[in-house]
């Protein structure tokens, strides 16, 4: 092959023309469709549809349209574990970004070498399994486990503290769950922050506060709203944190799609939740980033 | 507000922590320097890069903090008062305009600190905006400005604040020629309006001659000469400077007599120099003569009664329009840059000197050289 036509050939893999272009382009992106119909758009289509049939008598599926399932949504009972999940979910996000964001800045700000190996050590307790991980700190917060032992042991407390089985272990649990999915973001924009729009602030009679809410604030706050997303989301649609380290009577949204679907065998209502909760985490999401492309 | 010179550096020395914080790599950036900046002086701190101008800038702006000495604005020591509590503003190499706010808002940002009342604030910020003529340009964000506006709007957004003290790190560094010139002559008249001390950062020599009232000329963290351009240029005190500030020709001699203020150098078997100089010589000392390319003239005969008159062969020519610049060659040793204004339109200084190559002579009045200890 000439030079001249090794030329062509990539000139035709770069710009093809005419019905060639179609079919590599298709070729190109098949892998990727087929994963997207099979394992994302029929599913969810099944679920959808699952969502307006109705449960027969021994779990089964009664091919019978109705919107039932979405008036029960409504019942008291479920629209309070709705609120809930969402305050939790919203609790959490407001905490990892309140602890996350200085660890951020401080990553950021160390020389770049030291940055790496602290992202590193970030990132390595999340190469062991969730579920494992989850379960540690059901050995921390349970009322023979390490704290309470620990306050105990040093006669600080007499009884132990309530800490397994409430809301606060299911936050304690999400946020530390989700944590560098908060640092990662927020230390992306921090890094790319140019301080001499600090320095500047600071010139121009800003104190630390100021020049904080009014320059680095807005500067990273396209790392905050990605944190905050990458948090909130999973943390309103979470099932094992809740599972292992709620009580009783804490609940979240996931908690209650899986017994629909495990346990009680009501296919088409667990559906139906599932189907409300990504509505509202749509909304949530569109909400959100209105509001941060405003402020930006 | 006018107790004594704007800006006294006194004494200030500089170090920063070095390699993994151990003692004994500590770098020295700034070294024992003093300075005394007047009220509504344009001063420039002219130096390569690492010699420690932006240093000894930062620390009079309060971003550092000097490690031992003391900087006085006013004549009120500055301790450890950080930058936003200092009457000085600066504008940074990098504009560093606020990315997220309006033009109007980046200007008002020091005012609005201040607690300026909101009337007042908007009036003070067109005057800034009318200043620099950039009137209509509030409601803009700084991306969709020029650098040659954004570097502009810096320079309202400090002055805004009536500083006592403007600071300028290479504010003109990222422009390209022409516009540079323009904005230098620009900042010069400015200054002169406003009548606030400019105390200015460059590495750029002609930037500093062009604009400065005076210039200290840094080096290793220390202040090696400080002076008005012409001093700065005409008479430099040491070879750094001498060489630092436009082109020279730097030879190297050894002090053979001297007669009242006629020092004569020995520079090889079949040369010396005689050089003017205030100062006393012993015989025997070794001494380097500097003299600028434009001050020595190329004649076809010897000049009677000067004895800075060598013959001389032209190496190399070079024809750059205004001027034709020359290597001559004195002796084995000794090659002098040599620059001719190029005068007579008509005539090519090519052929003109190629005639006469090969019986030129060099020659420099005794007061255009100086005579510098090593």
């Amino acid at each position: 092959m000439t030079v001249g036509q090794a030329q062509q050939e990539k000139r035709g893999l770069l710009r093809p023309v005419g019905w060639r272009s179609g079919i590599q382009t298709l070729i190109l992106i098949a892998p990727s469709l087929f994963w997207l119909v099979v394992f994302f758009a029929v599913p969810l289509i099944i679920v959808f549809v699952y969502s307006f049939l109705r449960r027969g008598p021994y779990g089964q599926i009664v091919w019978e349209f109705n919107l039932g399932n979405y008036a029960r949504f409504f019942d008291p009972l479920y629209l309070n574990i709705f609120v809930r999940s969402f305050k939790i979910a919203g609790i959490t996000t407001v905490v990892s970004f309140l602890v996350g964001y200085p660890v951020a800045y401080w990553i950021a700000t160390r020389p770049v070498k030291t940055r790496t190996t602290l992202l590193l050590l970030l990132i390595i307790p999340f190469w062991t399994n969730f579920l494992v991980r989850t379960y540690a700190w059901v050995l921390i917060l349970r009322d023979s486990g390490l704290i309470n032992n620990a306050l105990i042991g040093l006669g600080i407390i007499q009884q132990p503290l309530p800490l397994f089985g409430t809301d606060l272990a299911i936050i304690i649990g999400l946020v530390y769950g989700w944590f560098p999915d908060m640092v990662l973001p927020c230390y992306a924009s921090i890094e790319r922050l140019d301080f001499s729009l600090v320095e500047a602030a600071q010139d121009l009679y800003a104190n630390e506060l100021s020049a904080f809410l009014r320059v680095i604030i807005p500067l990273t706050l396209p790392g905050i709203v990605a944190g905050s997303m990458l948090v909130f989301i999973p943390a309103l649609g979470a099932y094992v944190t809740p599972d292992l380290l709620g009580g009783a009577k804490s609940m979240m949204i996931g908690n209650v799609i899986q017994s629909q679907f495990l346990s009680v065998r009501d296919y088409p209502f667990g559906a139906a939740f599932s189907f409300v909760l990504m509505a509202a985490m749509l909304v949530a999401t569109l909400v959100y980033f209105r509001v941060s492309r405003r402020t930006s | 507000m006018t107790d004594g010179p704007a800006v006294e550096v006194r004494q200030v020395t500089k170090q920063f922590p070095g390699f993994a914080r151990q003692p004994g790599s500590e770098v020295v950036a700034v070294d024992d320097v003093s300075l005394e900046i007047c009220d509504g002086e344009f001063f420039s701190l002219l130096g390569p890069s690492g010699c420690g101008k932006t240093t000894t800038l930062r620390m009079i702006a309060g971003f550092e903090h000097p490690t031992t000495g003391e900087i006085y604005i006013h004549g009120k020591p500055m301790g450890l008062t950080p930058a936003h509590l200092r009457n000085t503003n600066m504008v940074f190499q990098s504009y560093a305009l606020f990315p997220h706010m309006s033009i109007a808002d980046n200007v008002a940002f020091g005012l609005k600190m201040r607690k300026v009342p909101r009337d007042e604030t908007r009036r003070r910020v067109q005057d800034a905006l009318d200043m620099v003529r950039l009137s209509n340009y509030g409601q803009r964000k700084p991306s969709q400005l020029s650098g040659g506006q954004q570097q502009r709007i810096a320079l309202a957004r400090a002055l805004v604040n009536r500083p006592e003290v403007l600071l300028l790190d290479e504010p003109l560094g990222a422009l390209d020629l022409k516009l540079r010139k323009e904005m230098q002559i620009e900042l010069k008249t400015l200054q002169r309006e406003v009548g606030i001390t400019f105390v200015y950062v460059t590495h750029d020599q002609e930037e500093a001659l062009t604009m400065s009232d005076r210039i200290a000329v840094m080096h290793g963290g220390r202040v090696l000469q400080v002076g008005p351009p012409i001093e700065i240029y005409e008479r430099p005190n040491c070879r750094f400077v001498a060489d630092f500030i436009g082109d020279t020709n730097l030879v190297d001699g050894v002090v053979q007599s001297q007669s009242g203020q006629e020092v004569t150098v020995h520079v090889d078997d079949e040369i010396s120099f005689v050089v003017e100089s205030d100062e006393t010589f012993t015989t025997g000392t070794e001494v380097t003569v500097a003299v600028r390319p434009e001050k020595i003239r190329l004649l076809p005969v010897p000049t009677q009664g000067e004895p800075n008159s060598f013959p001389a062969k032209i190496d190399q020519m070079v024809y750059v329009g205004t001027d034709s610049r020359f290597k001559v060659r004195l002796s084995e040793r000794v090659v002098l840059s040599v620059r001719q204004q190029n005068v007579i339109s008509t005539s090519d200084p090519t052929a003109y000197y190629d005639a006469g190559a090969e019986s030129i002579w060099a020659v420099w009045l005794r007061d255009a050289a100086r005579i510098l200890r090593n």
